[in-house]
């Protein structure tokens, strides 16, 4: 128990003093997972809407996919991308300029980014079906567009959109598998805070490990309390 | 006066079952029109039809001189519009749903006009509260100011005051009789309520699985009905 303590007070000394090596991996885990949900935020949002909204043949599947998406194992993903990625594997031979190195920071994106995706389709996509069909037809009647009243449907699912931002983010910040495996943990370049307390685990360092769990806690309990502020603003 | 509404063989069917089937109706510039009749009769789908949120299978719909279609121009369009049965309105405040078809049109500072409606609904003092908030009569009474800001060639309502206790009925019909007199809106109400028909309407229309059985001016439909349908109908002997 004592050392739990002394890890949660080293963690706190570590983030306050402002200790140089724990704000770099902080702030690296910020950036690969802020930047990965950017990314995600561009495809999944329009993609959940439309298939919250569209009817199209092979809707079904697509749906089938993305709920399989949603339950990806960072792991297998970390693999995937691996495989996609080496110089034995199937992109990595052919040098293409956007196709990033494996252990660099766009390679823990592109992970996180196959993570990050479904959720955030997966829910925006439950969020917009939710909204009363009618809703659209009401608008038209108005006098929207079709394309104004697609908006205001956008717009009342709004909430689901954050829900879905959140859930992607919390998706993404706490996984350690694919990060490990696509960035390697190279300290200074690509360690983050979940593969940093791998590391520190393996090393007996105990409390500092804790300590920079905490921190973790410490970014999701936040990142949820912006979320459950901006949803209880609306409500 | 050219109508402006001209149904001439309209049909429109779902999954092989025809919902409306009207070989010839004229709706006149400023009318006040009732159309009453059982659930399922095609009421409901008419109005859809009339609002150009669908279109006929066959047949035209003449709007204006022109011909109901996808192609129908917005501006045309915005000139019809809705109240319906169950409104649904935005997750906002009651202002800015009054104010979200004046937008659409461009007007952004609306905020004189939308509470001059209010006032007149009797939704003044509610004009920041949030719409999900209200009860079913100030929500239906939001939609009709909704619908009655935008000042509308032709107003349709879908049994705007079904589920309705006697106050907000009351209020209804008044900015209805309001509207109706002020001559610039043709009116054309759906209802259940053969009485509210009485009470409002210059010409009703009795309509069964899809086609107008009889229309004629309101007191002869009611004290003098042609068909024996219609007698039914307005004898509550109609069983359906």
């Amino acid at each position: 128990m004592q050392q739990i303590w002394q890890g949660i007070l080293q963690g706190l000394r570590l983030l306050f003093t402002g200790d140089p090596a724990l704000w770099r991996i902080i702030l690296l885990s910020a950036k690969v997972s802020g930047a990965a949900l950017l990314i995600s935020a561009v495809m999944g949002i329009p993609l959940g809407a439309i298939l919250g909204l569209v009817k199209f043949p092979g809707k079904r599947l697509i749906q089938a996919a993305i709920y399989t998406g949603m339950g990806l194992p960072p792991v297998v993903v970390g693999l995937a991308v691996y495989l996609l990625l080496s110089r034995n594997g199937i992109l990595g031979p052919l040098n293409l300029p956007w196709v990033p190195e494996l252990f660099t920071v766009p390679a823990m994106v592109l992970a996180q980014v196959i993570l990050a995706t479904p959720l955030v389709a997966g829910y925006t996509m439950t969020a917009v079906a939710e909204v009363d069909p009618a809703l659209r037809l009401q608008m038209q009647s108005l006098g929207a567009s079709h394309a104004q009243s697609l908006l205001a449907v956008l717009r009342e699912a709004h909430l689901g959109v954050i829900v879905a931002l959140v859930g992607g983010l919390g998706g993404i910040i706490s996984e350690v598998g694919a990060v490990m495996m696509v960035g390697g943990n190279v300290e200074g370049s690509t360690r983050v805070l979940t593969t940093a307390i791998m590391l520190e685990t393996r090393r007996g360092n105990f409390d500092l490990a804790i300590g920079l769990g905490f921190v973790l806690l410490l970014l999701a309990f936040l990142i949820n309390v912006g979320a459950a502020h901006l949803l209880g603003k609306e409500h | 006066m050219a109508p402006v509404f001209r149904l001439e063989s309209a049909k429109k069917s779902y999954a092989g079952r025809t919902v409306v089937d009207i070989d010839r109706l004229e709706i006149d510039p400023g009318e006040f029109l009732a159309i009453v009749g059982p659930s399922g009769a095609g009421k409901s789908t008419l109005l859809r039809l009339l609002n150009f949120l669908e279109y006929p299978d066959s047949g035209k719909i003449y709007y204006a001189g022109q011909a109901s279609s996808p192609a129908l121009p917005l501006e045309l369009r915005r000139q019809v519009t809705t109240v319906f049965q169950r409104p649904v309105l935005l997750r906002d405040n009651v202002e800015n749903n009054v104010a979200y078809g004046l937008r659409l049109r461009g007007l952004r500072d609306c905020h004189a006009e939308v509470r001059a409606v209010l006032g007149r609904l009797g939704l003044g003092k509610l004009h920041r509260a949030q719409a999900r908030s209200l009860s079913s009569g100030e929500a239906q009474r939001v939609a009709l100011a909704r619908a009655i800001v935008l000042q509308p060639a032709v107003l349709l309502l879908d049994e705007p005051s079904a589920n309705l206790d006697p106050y907000n009925i009351g209020l209804i019909e008044d900015m209805l009789r309001e509207i109706h007199q002020a001559g610039r809106t043709t009116v054309l109400l759906v209802t259940h309520n053969i009485f509210q028909a009485k009470r409002l309407a210059q010409r009703t229309a009795l309509m069964l699985e899809g086609r107008i059985i009889e229309i004629s001016p309101t007191s002869e439909f009611f004290e003098n009905p042609r068909d024996r349908r219609t007698r039914a109908f307005v004898n509550g002997e109609m069983i359906y």
